[in-house]
């Protein structure tokens, strides 16, 4: 069993959804990462969604593109972000890690070879935003050679033969992007969600995590109700882009806290 | 023989091209493949553009033989697709007419663009005033800048131009910008590409709309000279003139096909702007698999070259394919030849070329001085350079 799914085996025993929040790795420095991913665990967090910087991040609203420059300006790239995870793994073993980035930088370090380094380093998931099921599948294949599991996401606008198509192909959970339009755009309509998420259930059995428009409490706590994970992203990035060095730690924490509190309850 | 029939029913030109985007915009790239499918073969659809292209752009376009640069030159003759004299003043507008035609059938209102240099801006901004759709166009906020006429142009005709602030501010990043618009916008909005690239259908179908100029150029060839040229020359950025021109040529085996990539400060400086030429390594932008200007870590490098439009990382997937099979040659030129060039061409022709065309043509004389007298080089004129006075004026300390 993999890291993914003993993580939400536990935490349907609990009666409890998983909480991932997103930082981009190298935001705002690269010296901060490992440190903020330990906060994130220790006030909360039960996976962690760590991005890899892209000169192009075309599916991110401006928050996250906004963070991927900060992590570019201290040059962080894939091969940055993989030591980072085996830094972490130092004092983690137990909570899963999953990337979310761009092809390009994968290709760039050739896909087979990333898929094993990702495995050495102790990544569990990878999530990358513009490899659709057509165009992945000897990526994929790689991936679970080196028990990595592959992350994909579905839309607003994707046909049920489409999210069949898709599930074959994922393993870990299924990211479901709750509104058309890129991350952090705007609110997520809670109906509509629960509509597709009932209808994507009764093609799979995996997972179901929901992210893109989760920007407080109690749109978390609301889509905690119908998914089995809670994404928070821009929102997350956000509150780094708006902290000191002095009160950066505290900041996240802090909403962290509330954020897990309001899945809770 | 088999006839060149690329690409496959998912947009791949051998390992190049494809569909790289995030599931959020796959539904609508779907629709707008299944509606091209549709109304590419439509002979009601193939009538209203070609009526558009006669009567709005002004084609066909002329072929002229440009015989005091040829005999100033020395060699092979110089003959030039005249798209610098269609409205607008570039071969961009023959794509906008296509696919704003077909925003108009899918009932879309409302159109986006990215533009560089602005060309395929006003190009798009020109038909969907004509059309009556909202146009809204990105454009990287340097660009912006350099390129003022433009944007007023853009602006004349009704659109909305819209600065990009991120990345390097430049086309690149215009184009990310209106992938987002588009993704937020999906159920209004027709995203109008300006070159061979994206996801597909894209390279496709901007290729499609744009090989006009090749099927042109073959019927007044055989008219004035009986005969097809030696080597069709075209300046290549994304690659839409180059694509548009060589296309109809493919399966003419004895015809030499030669794109021009922009060499800004020379190769060895890393300053330019030409992936193929420099062997870059393959990657994915903007939707497709293709030869891509890249640091180690994978991050898209700034590029440099004196001609906006020419100022892009990557090149479209045909291209790619193109060199790899080798049925295309592919060159690049500096800025100071192409400026050479540009100048050359309009103090003893008369004809004022765009900065991106310059490159063609100054390959086309280095090439013309290998040849006899008797061989013939088409080049593809592709823009007039009213756009670029500022900047050749700037490079000679004269402010207009």
């Amino acid at each position: 069993m993999s890291r993914i799914q003993s993580t939400f085996a536990t935490l349907k025993q609990k009666d409890k959804k998983a909480l991932i929040p997103y930082i981009t790795a190298g935001d705002p420095h690269p010296k901060h990462t490992v440190t903020l991913m330990h906060t994130l665990v220790n006030s909360g967090a039960d996976m962690i969604e760590l991005g890899v910087p892209f000169s192009d991040p075309m599916a991110d609203g401006p928050v996250i593109q906004r963070a991927s420059e900060r992590a570019l300006l201290h040059k962080v790239g894939l091969r940055h972000v993989l030591e980072m995870v085996q830094e972490f793994r130092k004092t983690d073993t137990d909570t899963p890690i999953i990337l979310m980035g761009y092809a390009n930088p994968i290709e760039a370090m050739g896909a087979e070879s990333f898929a094993k380094r990702a495995s050495d380093a102790g990544v569990d998931g990878v999530l990358t935003v513009d490899y659709p099921p057509e165009e992945s599948a000897e990526f994929i294949q790689s991936l679970h050679t080196h028990g990595v599991d592959s992350i994909y996401l579905l839309s607003p606008t994707t046909e049920p033969a489409r999210i069949q198509l898709i599930v074959n192909q994922a393993s870990g959970f299924l990211y479901y992007v709750s509104l058309k339009g890129v991350t952090g755009a705007a609110n997520l309509d809670i109906n509509s969600v629960k509509e597709r998420v009932a209808e994507i259930r009764t093609l799979t059995n995996l997972p179901i995590g929901v992210g893109f428009g989760v920007r407080d409490a109690e749109t978390a706590k609301n889509v905690a109700k119908i998914a089995d994970a809670v994404v928070v992203g821009s929102r997350m990035v956000q509150t780094v882009e708006q902290s000191t060095e002095e009160n950066l730690i505290s900041n996240v924490s802090a909403l962290m806290r509330e954020l897990r509190a309001a899945i809770d309850s | 023989m088999k006839m060149y029939d690329m690409p496959d029913v998912r947009g791949h030109f051998g390992q190049f091209g494809g569909t790289f985007v995030a599931e959020t915009l796959v539904e609508a790239l779907e629709e707008l493949r299944l509606v091209y499918e549709k109304y590419r073969h439509d002979p009601e659809f193939l009538a209203e553009y070609a009526h558009d292209l006669k009567h709005f752009v002004g084609r066909p376009s002329p072929i002229y033989h440009a015989k005091r640069l040829s005999d100033k030159v020395g060699g092979g003759q110089i003959y030039l697709k005249r798209e610098d004299l269609n409205h607008t003043g570039a071969h961009k507008v023959n794509n906008t007419v296509g696919q704003a035609l077909l925003a108009k059938r899918m009932g879309k209102p409302r159109v986006i663009a990215e533009t560089g240099a602005g060309q395929h801006g006003v190009a798009t901004a020109t038909i969907a005033a004509r059309l009556g759709l909202e146009c809204v166009v990105y454009m990287g906020s340097e660009d912006v800048k350099r390129q003022a006429p433009n944007v007023y142009k853009m602006k004349l005709l009704g659109a909305t131009v819209v600065p990009v602030e991120s990345g390097s501010k430049t086309l690149k990043d215009a184009l990310n910008e209106a992938m987002r618009d588009w993704v937020t916008n999906i159920s209004n909005t027709f995203y109008i590409i300006g070159t061979v690239a994206g996801p597909h259908p894209y390279p496709m179908m901007v290729r499609d709309f744009q090989a006009i100029i090749g099927i042109e150029s073959k019927v007044q060839m055989q008219e004035m000279l009986g005969r097809q040229p030696d080597a069709v020359v075209a300046c290549v950025g994304g690659g839409s003139n180059a694509m548009g021109i060589f296309y109809p040529y493919i399966d003419v085996s004895n015809v030499r096909l030669i794109g021009v990539e922009a060499a800004g400060h020379g190769l060895e400086t890393g300053r330019h702007a030409a992936p193929l030429t420099a062997n870059s390594p393959i990657g994915v932008l903007h939707g497709n698999r293709t030869y891509l200007m890249q640091n180690e870590d994978g991050q898209i490098i700034e590029t440099h070259s004196i001609s906006a439009g020419l100022d892009y990382p990557g090149v479209g997937p045909e291209h790619a394919w193109l060199k790899d099979i080798k049925r295309a040659e592919y060159v690049a030129i500096t800025d100071d030849e192409a400026m050479a060039a540009f100048h050359q061409l309009c103090r003893i022709e008369g004809i004022i070329p765009a900065l991106e065309s310059s490159h063609a043509l100054a390959y086309a004389e280095k090439l013309a001085k290998t040849m006899d007298k008797d061989q013939i080089i088409l080049v593809n004129l592709s823009g007039r350079g009213d756009k670029d006075i500022n900047t050749v004026a700037g490079l000679s300390g004269i402010t207009i």
